[in-house]
């Protein structure tokens, strides 16, 4: 076992882990913080996706006691300090971006990334982007949409495909 | 996973102290290693991760050679490279987003991976593969698949590439893996060409000596027109038929050459 120490969403957690435990287990079982989500738990699909440093990175392929020491950011803090959705979750929900909702997660973070990097991306820079991001449901095209529409770009002209 | 301890060092001398314990592995991005412990196909006792070790990240540039640390991600090299445009395209393009911000070169040679990109690079570039012990070309390092000229516990420090006239990349991804199902790397150095492939034998990366040649002449696609390649050797898997493959080998070089010059 080690003690890991490192910063989740604002809050400093101390924790005794096993060598072996992932970044989504870390999450999900010990802090109970299971709007990450394990989809293929192989690294391909990107339900996953949390931001250590800053950094889009999958939850599943990284262990605990590597992000001893970094700020983990996870879906929960993508709310509004209120409680309300933030931007890119509001533009989910209003442009119809999830169905079942599994990937949703990852999306989320995984755009959150983009935005930082490039905050009005084009349509074939978010497809691009989203490459390690895996949806079962919609088709893609309305995520993307939503993403366009959180980064403050007109989405009036863009057909549903 | 079988159980394990994880340590991380700060400098290259205890992760070579902590390598040479028994049964301890390196552990760079883990976008490799991590899938292979899951699979128990690896049972490590202590994982010694490199990441903390901040003399082997980084990219820096001198006169005509570009020198990579061997723990830069991806994502590093990608954005920092642009001395060496073809190297940073082809970082910028492996797996994804996620995958580039841990997985790191060191890791990716260290592997060697029939279907990986870095190795055709740094074949193809005639790169010099530094570790904590030695200095070792490119030609001798690559040895079949997944073996490498690294002895036990032996840490790639960094990696330093002579920048080309001009060079490309052309990778036929695999869609699903998104490595390579068959990529050509064309190096065009005043003294020669070098064309590195990958994704495509059955011995690993290797450097196609005919259209080196031929391309040493006459640098333009059309000089690889007579040449054949043949699929006996090739991999032969569902993703794609040894023909298939040694088909691709001279496509993508056609296009790695028109892309480059
Ligand atoms: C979804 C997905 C898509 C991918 N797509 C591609 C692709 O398109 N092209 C491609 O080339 N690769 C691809 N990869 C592989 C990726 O590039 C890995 O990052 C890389 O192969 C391994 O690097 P790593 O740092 O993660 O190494 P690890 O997984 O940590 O380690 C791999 C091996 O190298 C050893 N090692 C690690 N670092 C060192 C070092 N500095 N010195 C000595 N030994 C070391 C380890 O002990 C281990 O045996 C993909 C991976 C994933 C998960
Ligand atoms: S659960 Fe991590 S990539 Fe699928
Ligand atoms: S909404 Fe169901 S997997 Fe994406």
């Amino acid at each position: 076992m080690t003690e890991v120490t490192m910063v989740v969403n604002g809050k400093s957690v101390t924790k005794s882990v096993k060598g072996n435990t992932l970044m989504t287990e870390f999450l999900r079982d010990e802090l109970r913080l299971t709007g990450t989500h394990v989809g293929c738990d192989t690294s391909q699909c990107g339900a996953c996706v949390i931001h250590v440093n800053g950094e889009a990175v999958k939850g599943c392929t990284m262990f605990a006691a590597e992000a001893s020491g970094a700020e983990v950011k996870t879906i929960e803090s993508m709310e509004n300090p209120d409680g309300s959705l933030g931007v890119i979750q509001q533009a989910f929900q209003d442009h119809h971006g999830l169905q079942c909702g599994f990937c949703t997660p990852g999306m989320v973070m995984s755009a959150s990334a983009l935005l930082k990097d490039n905050p009005k991306p084009s349509e074939a820079e978010i497809r691009d982007y989203l490459e390690g991001n895996i949806c079962r449901c919609t088709g893609y095209h309305n995520i993307v949409k939503a993403i366009m529409a959180a980064s403050g770009q007109d989405v009036s002209n863009i057909a549903a495909e | 996973m079988y159980s394990f301890e994880v340590e991380r060092p700060t400098s290259v001398a205890d992760a070579a102290a902590a390598l040479g314990k028994d049964e301890a592995q390196a552990l760079g991005g883990g976008q490799t290693l991590i899938p292979t412990l899951k699979q128990r196909l690896a049972s490590p006792s202590v994982l010694v991760s490199l990441a903390g070790i901040a003399d082997i990240k980084g990219v820096s540039v001198d006169g005509g050679t570009v020198t990579i640390g061997g723990g830069t991600t991806h994502g590093v090299v990608a954005a920092e490279a642009g001395a060496y445009p073809a190297l940073a395209a082809l970082a910028g393009n492996i797996g994804d987003p996620a995958v580039r911000n841990r997985g790191t070169i060191g890791g990716s040679l260290a592997n060697n991976d029939p279907s990986a990109c870095y190795p055709s690079a740094a074949l193809a570039s005639g790169a010099t593969i530094v570790t904590n012990s030695r200095e070792i070309a490119a030609d001798d390092y690559f040895q079949g698949l997944f073996e490498t000229a690294l002895e036990e516990g032996e840490i790639v420090i960094s990696v330093k590439f002579p920048i080309p006239e001009a060079a490309s990349y052309q990778k036929f991804e695999q869609p699903a893996s998104r490595f390579a199902l068959v990529g050509v790397y064309v190096a065009k150095f005043a003294d020669g060409v070098r064309v590195a492939v990958t994704g495509a034998s059955e011995g690993g990366v290797y450097r196609w000596s005919e259209a080196e040649a031929a391309l040493s002449g006459n640098f333009s696609a059309d000089a690889l027109d007579g040449l054949t390649v043949s699929g006996d050797d090739m991999i032969s898997d569902l993703h794609g038929s040894g023909d298939y493959r040694a088909h691709l080998v001279k496509v993508m070089t056609k296009r790695a050459v028109a892309a480059a010059s």
